[in-house]
């Protein structure tokens, strides 16, 4: 009795495991680009691209080429950079679709959004 | 009376004296324009009861020889940067100092500094530190600061508070009397809208309203902040998005003077009792308006850069309809 009870459980918890591994294993997009990197330039008081479309997963890495600091602020509130001087950079990792707006919060005509799919 | 040539006693030769009363207000808005082009030759004018004087002349010792003294003087600085060190201006600390050096030579010390904002570069405490090390060689011992959209980063404007907030409300703002004179300092660069320009928001716009409610019209207003109260170049964000509404309650004064920083030069606009006027920067210039690809720093040939940064000096004399208000440069 005790060894059905044990070996129940343990089939449990295999499959548990299993499901558990193969699940991770869907949840991300079976894309090349997913977990990937792209890169946004902030050069000349603009940001460029000014528009990225994205698989979710994706981390989007800005990097400040201007010689004036920039800051990236998401108009839902979601992300948030500290001032970034000259070559600093700022990476935000989008998990969720969706589009999302952001400008510079010291220099608010700056604008541009990401496009998460 | 027109453009009549006359030499004063000693060196100053006073180029051009206007005086066209069309309005019969004692404010030659005519003179006063042909003046603001004067100005950008390097000229100085000066507005005293609607009568314009230009000085071709660089330094402020010798035009105070001759400038009628005022009952109340101070000098407005802007736009510090202390911390950039780029290739617009490598070394921010040397040309503080010579801005503080031409406030130090003036005969009469100014009753108090106004710095309107961008004290620092990157809201660092160094960099404040710097600046408050630096003022405190200036003949003028009072400084009334309002802060720049670079010196609230990373932490909402807490430090900036903490620093030169005391007495103040919300984000920054107040208001003193001296000589007769109402100042009030505006704080626009906090909660910056995506796709806007400078905000004062309504708190502040309330607080605006009560505090000059019960002045009488005589009372010569200044009113000081960062971002300009009008609509400079809003390509670049040189505005304030609800200025109007602020405005409307300083209509009904005599004399308003306001007076910004943020856009690196010097530049004026009269709107019926309102003096508009801008600093430019004791850091780095920046093109005028769309003539560069953008509003930032703009390198100039290194023996240029001073003769682009400078400091404000603004006088008042009482009975007087507007402040004088004289920019000098750091050549």
């Amino acid at each position: 009795m005790k060894n059905k009870v044990w070996m129940f459980g343990m089939a449990m918890l295999t499959i548990v495991f299993w499901v558990g591994t193969t699940s991770r294993a869907y949840a991300a997009p079976a894309d090349a680009k997913s977990g990937s990197e792209t890169t946004v330039k902030i050069d000349n008081f603009s940001f460029s691209p000014a528009t990225v479309t994205v698989p979710a997963g994706t981390t989007v890495r800005w990097t400040n080429a201007d010689d004036i600091p920039h800051t990236i602020v998401s108009d839902d509130k979601s992300f948030k950079s500290k001032a970034l001087d000259t070559d600093d950079q700022f990476t935000y990792t989008f998990t969720k679709p969706g589009t999302y707006t952001y400008f510079c919060g010291l220099h608010p005509k700056m604008t541009a959004k990401i496009v998460v799919q | 009376m027109k453009n009549s040539k006359h030499h004063n006693a000693g060196e100053v030769e006073v180029t051009d004296r206007i005086l066209h009363d069309h309005n019969h207000d004692g404010i030659d808005r005519r003179g006063f324009l042909k003046c603001m082009a004067w100005a950008g030759t390097g000229a100085f004018c000066v507005i005293k009861g609607g009568v314009l004087s230009s000085y071709s002349l660089g330094r402020f010792s010798e035009f105070e020889k001759h400038a009628a003294k005022g009952e109340l003087s101070f000098v407005q600085i802007s736009d510090s940067h202390m911390g950039f060190d780029k290739a617009a201006n490598p070394d921010v600390v040397s040309t503080f100092k010579a801005a503080i050096d031409k406030i130090n030579a003036l005969q009469t010390p100014p009753a108090f500094i106004l710095h309107t904002g961008d004290i620092s570069h990157l809201s660092k405490p160094a960099e404040f530190d710097t600046v408050d090390q630096l003022l405190k060689t200036a003949s003028a011992k009072d400084v009334f600061f309002v802060p720049g959209e670079h010196d609230v980063l990373n932490d909402d404007g807490k430090q900036y508070l903490e620093r030169y907030g005391k007495g103040s409300q919300g984000a920054g703002w107040y208001s003193f009397d001296n000589k007769g004179v109402h100042f009030v300092g505006l704080v626009n660069v906090m909660n910056l809208k995506a796709g806007g320009l400078g905000s004062l928001g309504p708190e502040q716009l309330e607080w605006l309203e009560r505090d000059v409610k019960h002045l009488s019209k005589s009372t010569p207003i200044v009113v000081f902040a960062h971002i300009p109260l009008w609509s400079v170049y809003p390509d670049w964000g040189w505005g304030t998005d609800d200025s109007a509404q602020a405005l409307s309650y300083l209509k009904r004064f005599g004399s308003v003077t306001v007076l910004n920083g943020h856009i690196h030069q010097t530049m004026q606009k009269v709107e019926g009792n309102i003096t508009f006027h801008t600093a430019t920067s004791t850091a780095f210039p920046q093109p005028k308006p769309g003539q560069g690809p953008s509003p930032g720093p703009m390198k100039v040939p290194a023996d240029q850069l001073r003769s682009l940064l400078g400091v404000t000096d603004v006088n008042y004399v009482q009975g007087r309809h507007a402040l004088a208000v004289t920019d000098s440069d750091l050549v």
